[in-house]
């Protein structure tokens, strides 16, 4: 092929690699955080996802007959796995990670055409996908490494050697039982006992709380938000919809707060626990299945924390940043047609594009 | 206090463009360079066409002798220009000669072997007292020397000057902005040639009438805006001109852009300037404005420059037109290593060359030798992930996005939707695109898909009213005949004899007036205007805008010939 030597003739400014691996560096701090609050099954979890997600892409790179290494070093197979991995239990079976990366990758991304072309998140479309076909296995969290916390629930943490072992066997070792290693999430709590009508100032009463989330959950959270304001910085990602999906959910959580805080928590809360940090700057962010146009980021954003607010409160599911991200994906399209920005030189109310 | 605020006073509000992009100026390189007059080359190669419209129509023949400033070439029509002889010589060739241009096309060119002496020609008179002439003179004189858009437009100026009486311009803008990186002759030729562009503008708001004159030049050209500030005051435009600093953004040197910058004011899309009473020109025009009426000079020479770290010695060259790039590159030390890029215009709009034997041309600004480093080839394309990061810093507000979804997939109606068509091919997406896309190149090909599409259709359009046509004369034709015969056998009824004759008149008739159809159908076709193939539909817009306007121009034109 002949050289293309289009304008511009400047080196070009950026690399899609070096934003994935930016990312990736953004994810590191709630990485080490996961691990050091719900042990080595984060890590193991995320070792595995990434190692599934390459090698589900390139096997189908090579059946699509497609370069293998271009693709694969744009490392976006690995933030998927990455994504996936913090989203899931840290006792989830290695099977399960399986199941979930070869939906992700295989199903959800090269199905439809690849990176660019898959209208859902992979990561979480495989959260949602697991989370309905084995939701035991999905809800099956840890708790906290947090020892006030431990000792008042007479918890313990699993070793290395335990998780490992949990994960590619599903056993725990002999003298611990499920009870002894495993806890509700603060969300989960909270809503379990708020369907059995408990007023908050009781449920709070429960050493699992810290200052605004579950003790150790919010301090994952900051660190998530730490790297997403790094994310902001480096322009990987831009302001519109992590805001927009944290006003989302703090304001309407807000006014029901106001409106009676014994059954509505507060507002902070929601924005502290589970994984709404992680989804307002690394989920809902993805580029490839938000949508692009500025107001139409802020719809988006909007949409999902209200989705957030909403589901968590009278749907099923207590975390519901999957299911919110996923819905919106549907409405992109539309979004993105309806919010395209004045072109210059045009009348205010003909940019938008005809049919 | 007090005087922080009559500063804020003082300081014209200025507006933005939306998105846009910081980029290293590298300017250093060349910036500090004085203008040195280029050589007179051995010879010199004049295109016929270094305007947007017709090209020019030769005057003289090979063999013939010319002087420095001769009318050598005829301006064909009403949106073109004349070309003049930039040296004394003898015309040698008349032929097709590579040109500047991204598809390495060859054009005819009018080639001239100097004699080295550079001896003038006959020059109309200095117009020192062009206030008591008509604008249209004036006008007239512009159109004689042959001044044209030289930040690269190449639009012929004195058409540009004529909005017409039913606009009412009341801004001129002056374009020093010089927002290209690299790009140095407009710094130099404001920093050493302030007052002769301020000449040109005492010219133009003469000419124009205009209310006011701003004059907008990025704040990295501090000496620029100094040197121009310094002519200012000396000058009796003070009342009236201003000399505006705009902060240092790509594309601010784009005519709507700057537009938007000074004044807040939007072009409208496929509009031109003058409909927001404004007419914008780049200040190397305005100085070929000032030499062209105070001097009686036509336009034979522009100021370039050669930089890039290609470039054994950057330079900034005032330079015969026609003057071949690859003597000014010799001037410049010649080439620093083999594998540099050459290419025409700045970094991000500029197209590449391969032959530096290309002629200088009225607008060319700029010739670049890029290493390697400083002009890598991009890595090969990745799928678009969405990221947005063209949106954000396109300066006309479009989704460069979809327009490269959709020109991918050569569906031309919707790249018109998502308005292709204001794209001003900045390169602002491609640049910061992390799939390395090469965006522009995408739009383009859509554009001349577009502009092939339209031109079908036009033919398709054509030949069937052509038909259409036909038939009816066939009809009426038929029609006549049998109305004739009806009459024929009536009066043979009636008489019975004498009328023998007539049936062959009226058949020589019909013959003789099939042929005059005929012959006016092709002229009819004849008429569709030469040389307008390449424009783009901005250009198109702007010749048909130009045409309809021409009526009062008429009288202009033949006052030039005369
Ligand atoms: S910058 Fe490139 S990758 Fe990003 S949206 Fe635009 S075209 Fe797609
Ligand atoms: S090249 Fe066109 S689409 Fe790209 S930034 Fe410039 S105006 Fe926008």
């Amino acid at each position: 092929m002949p050289r293309l030597l289009s304008s511009p003739h400047g080196a070009r400014l950026n690399r899609t690699d070096w934003q994935m691996l930016q990312v990736i560096l953004a994810l590191v701090p709630g990485l080490i955080a996961m691990i050091y609050y719900f042990g080595w099954g984060v890590l193991i979890n995320a070792l595995l996802a990434s190692f599934f997600a390459v090698a589900f892409e390139s096997a189908v790179l090579y059946l699509r007959g497609r370069p293998i290494l271009p693709t694969i070093r744009d490392l976006s197979a690995v933030v998927t796995a990455l994504l996936f991995a913090l989203a899931v239990p840290p006792t989830l079976p290695w099977w399960l990670t399986l199941l979930g990366i070869f939906f992700a990758i295989v199903i959800v991304k090269q199905l439809y055409g690849g990176l660019g072309y898959n209208p859902f998140n992979p990561a979480m479309a495989a959260y949602v996908f697991l989370l309905v076909s084995y939701p035991l296995a999905m809800t099956n969290w840890l708790p906290p490494a947090v020892p006030e916390l431990l000792q008042a629930k007479d918890l313990v943490s699993l070793s290395f050697w335990d998780s490992l072992r949990l994960i590619f066997t599903g056993e725990l070792p002999p003298h611990l039982s499920w009870d002894a290693v495993s806890a509700a999430t603060p969300l989960d709590e909270m809503f379990t006992k708020l369907d059995q009508d408990i007023m908050i100032s009781e449920i709070r009463q429960s050493p699992l709380w810290g200052d605004f989330g579950g003790k150790g959950w919010e301090w994952v959270d900051n660190w998530f938000l730490l790297g997403g304001l790094f994310l902001l910085w480096r322009k990987v990602i831009r302001w519109r919809i992590p805001v927009a999906m944290l006003l989302g959910i703090l304001i309407p959580a807000g006014l029901f707060w106001l409106y009676d805080p014994q059954v509505f928590p507060f507002p902070a809360f929601h924005v502290f626990a589970g994984g709404t940090m992680l989804g307002a700057f690394f989920i809902a962010t993805d580029p490839v299945t938000a949508s692009t146009t500025p107001k139409g980021q802020l719809i988006y954003g909007a949409a999902i924390g209200l989705l957030v607010f909403i589901i968590r409160h009278w749907g099923g599911y207590p975390d519901a940043v999957a299911f919110s991200v996923l819905l919106m994906n549907i409405a992109v399209p539309t979004i993105d047609q309806y919010t395209q920005p004045r072109v210059f030189g045009h009348p205010s109310d003909s940019g938008r594009g005809q049919g | 206090m007090h005087s922080a605020r009559i500063r804020t006073q003082l300081r014209r509000p200025l507006w933005r463009f939306h998105g846009g992009l910081h980029i290293p100026d590298e300017k250093g390189l060349s910036r500090n360079a004085c203008i040195q007059d280029a050589k007179l080359p051995k010879q010199l190669i004049l295109p016929l066409q270094q305007h947007i419209g017709a090209a020019a129509k030769p005057l003289v023949q090979v063999g013939e002798q010319v002087y420095t400033g001769q009318k050598i070439a005829e301006a064909q029509g009403y949106v073109s220009a004349p070309v003049h002889a930039s040296s004394s010589g003898t015309v040698v060739a008349i032929e097709k000669h590579p040109i500047p241009h991204p598809s390495g096309l060859s054009a005819p060119c009018i080639c001239i072997e100097t004699d080295g002496k550079d001896t003038w020609g006959e020059r109309p008179p200095e117009l020192l007292d062009y206030r008591n002439l008509d604008p249209s003179e004036i006008r007239a004189r512009i159109r004689w020397a042959g001044v044209v858009g030289m930040g690269g437009a190449a639009f012929p100026t004195s058409v540009k000057l004529n909005p017409g009486s039913d606009q009412n311009i009341h801004t001129l803008i002056v374009n020093g902005a010089e927002c290209e990186p690299y790009i140095t002759c407009d710094d130099r030729l404001m920093r050493e040639q302030a007052g002769r562009i301020l000449q040109g503008v005492r010219i133009l708001r003469y000419l124009l009438d205009v209310k006011r004159c701003l004059i907008g030049v990025e704040d990295n050209k501090p000496e620029a805006l100094e040197a121009l500030r310094l002519a200012l005051a000396e000058s009796d435009l003070k009342g009236h001109t201003e000399i505006v600093s705009i902060p240092t953004l790509y594309p601010s040197g784009g005519e709507k852009q700057l537009i938007k910058i000074l004044t807040g004011k939007e072009v409208p899309s496929h509009g031109i300037p003058a409909q927001i009473g404004i007419v914008c020109q780049n200040v190397g025009t305005v100085a070929a404005i000032a030499d062209a009426v105070l001097e009686g000079k036509p336009l034979i020479s522009r100021i370039v420059t050669l930089t890039g770290r290609g470039i054994a010695q950057p330079q900034n060259f005032s330079v015969r037109i026609g003057t071949p790039f690859s003597d000014l590159l010799e001037q410049a030390g010649g080439l620093r290593s083999e594998g540099a890029k050459l290419i025409i215009g700045g970094p991000m709009m500029g197209f590449v060359i391969q032959d530096p034997r290309v002629p200088v041309t009225k607008a060319t600004n700029c010739l670049l030798a890029l290493t390697p480093e400083e002009s890598p080839d991009p890595d090969p394309p990745r799928p678009c992930i969405r990221c947005g990061a063209c949106m954000a810093v396109c300066p006309m507000n479009l989704l460069p996005q979809q327009l490269y979804w959709y020109a991918r997939a050569k569906d031309l109606d919707k790249v018109q939707d998502y308005h292709l068509f204001d794209c001003i091919e900045c390169g602002c997406c491609a640049l910061v695109c992390p799939s390395h896309i090469p965006l522009v190149h995408y739009y383009r090909y859509a554009k001349t898909e577009s502009w092939a599409r339209e031109q079908e259709k036009r033919k398709a359009e054509h030949a069937r009213r052509r038909h259409e046509a036909k038939e009816a004369r066939l009809a009426k034709l038929e029609a006549e005949r049998k109305a004739k015969l009806r009459k024929k056998k009536a009066a043979l009824a009636k008489q019975g004899t004498g009328a023998a004759e007539d049936p062959k008149k009226a058949a020589i008739e019909a013959a003789k007036r099939r042929v005059a159809e005929k012959k006016a159908a092709r002229a009819k076709q004849g008429v569709v205007p030469k040389n307008t193939r390449n424009l783009n539909p901005a250009q198109q817009r702007q010749i048909e805008a130009a045409e309809a306007r021409r009526q009062p121009m008429r009288s202009e034109t033949q006052r030039e010939r005369e």
